[in-house]
């Protein structure tokens, strides 16, 4: 599960790179630039400028972010998946979501930003999370919608990650979409199951969640190039590989050759194959939704953050009791 | 997916960057879980490798936390863990003097001597 550009926030302008301040970091930035430019991965414990290192720990945080909220719209079906085995699947499923914040949350703190400082933000609301997550999974078909298309267009935006010039995340990269693919074709082989073998109800079910999450979908790339302010200094620094837009592209022409598969129709009346360009037309995305669902205002934005500061606050005393454990039996084997 | 030692602990200036991050956590209670680095031997006979890092209260927590976070699919067959704080390591400033002794020891690797072509395979 993904997360889109991170590099939606108009306020990061604010933290653009500043003069360089001595002949001695300059010279550093130099030979980080040159690193950058040879293709080469920076260590966590290596020289790299302020600017790239807030980057990361921002764009890294609000990725793991993401996978940890993920959790909840599906978590929702665990105990009302139709079948044992769907059952099984969906809890895998959660359970790698889970695992893949874990591996990101570890990239960050190499940065120098603790565990708890990461989780504080997403609390305080400081830290933003991937807004797919902020609709409703209304229906079952929902859990099939979210594998094809929400992890379809993870799985877009988080290959080229596996070339980002920071290593410790580029590795947590390629361990997490080596994970991926099992969840996107996990929901199509449910959609597929209900399209083929399904009622007329359970068809049309598949067709309404499908109207529902292709938009969303669309949106995980983030807003189109000309209004991604950070998009050119994170692709100067291969932290990001391909544009917005051409991923966005890539994700539509894939997706709509699939749908002719499952039999299901897309909600974009506009949706054309362009001969000339060898690509999918589409319509207007609505970005002012987009705006509004990063903004704090989506359908459940209030319901997802309440959960996890539930879920982290109910969880204090184990953590504190583990502790207790530990400090007890360091002392007793000290004795 | 950390560098191991390269993680700066908290409270610790992080090696060239901001002030800001460490000064957030000064004054702040240790109740995080310390942090563990874990290796995994994908299968007998292999060496055991870094695959990443956790939190976890003590050795037997972390040792079942890895095998949960880096084993769901049987990617191991044995599991090292060890806390973060315990690792040394070379400083990446001095990468070039550090390993540079050995840039001009050419002898020691095979391909420096010329042999027969009867004999080359040696």
């Amino acid at each position: 599960m993904y997360t889109q550009a991170m590099d939606t926030m108009g306020k990061d302008r604010t933290d653009l790179p500043k003069a360089v301040r001595s002949a001695e970091e300059a010279a550093l930035q130099d030979k980080f630039d040159a690193r950058i430019d040879a293709g080469e991965f920076i260590e966590a414990k290596d020289w790299m400028p302020e600017h790239y290192r807030k980057t990361l720990v921002r764009q890294i945080s609000q990725h793991a972010h993401s996978e940890i909220v993920g959790m909840l719209p599906e978590g929702n079906w665990i105990t009302r998946a139709p079948t044992l085995k769907r059952k099984a699947i969906l809890l895998a499923k959660v359970q790698d979501e889970a695992g893949h914040g874990l591996y990101l949350y570890a990239a960050a703190e190499t940065l120098g930003t603790s565990r708890d400082q990461l989780v504080e933000a997403l609390h305080s609301g400081k830290a933003k999370y991937s807004s797919i997550f902020n609709y409703p999974t209304l229906s079952w078909a929902d859990m099939g919608t979210i594998g094809w298309l929400v992890d379809g267009a993870a799985i877009m935006n988080q290959v080229p990650l596996c070339r980002c010039s920071f290593a410790p995340y580029a590795r947590a990269m390629v361990r997490i979409c080596r994970e991926e693919s099992f969840h996107q074709r996990q929901g199509f082989d449910s959609l597929l199951t209900m399209m083929t073998r399904g009622t007329d109800a359970q068809k049309a079910m598949v067709q309404e969640a499908v109207d529902r999450w292709w938009w969303p979908s669309l949106m995980m790339f983030g807003p189109p190039d000309a209004e991604s302010p950070n998009s050119e200094q994170s692709m100067r620094w291969g932290i990001k590989r391909i544009s917005n837009d051409d991923l966005r592209q890539k994700f539509i022409d894939a997706t709509a050759e699939q749908a002719k598969v499952l039999g299901v129709s897309l909600p974009d009346p506009e949706l054309h194959w362009n001969e000339e360009r060898q690509h999918y037309d589409f319509g207007p995305i609505d970005w002012k939704e987009f705006w509004q669902v990063v903004g704090g205002d989506g359908p459940c934005n209030r319901e997802r953050l309440a959960a996890r500061v539930a879920a982290w606050n109910d969880g204090a005393w184990v953590r504190d009791a583990a502790m207790a454990h530990a400090r007890k039996h360091a002392l007793l084997e000290a004795a | 997916m950390s560098a191991a030692a390269g993680r700066p602990k908290a409270g610790s200036a992080p090696p060239g960057g901001s002030g800001e991050v460490q000064d957030a956590s000064v004054g702040a209670p240790v109740r995080e879980w310390p942090l563990w680095e874990v290796f995994v031997r994908s299968k007998a006979g292999l060496d055991h490798k870094h695959c990443g890092s956790l939190h976890a209260a003590d050795a037997k927590l972390a040792i079942q936390l890895a095998r949960d976070v880096y084993t769901r699919r049987q990617e191991g067959v044995s599991v090292w863990v060890v806390r973060s704080d315990q690792i040394v390591a070379s400083d990446p400033g001095d990468k070039a003097a550090f390993f540079d002794p050995m840039a001009d020891k050419v002898y020691r690797h095979p391909t420096f001597y010329e042999l027969p072509k009867s004999v080359d395979h040696m």
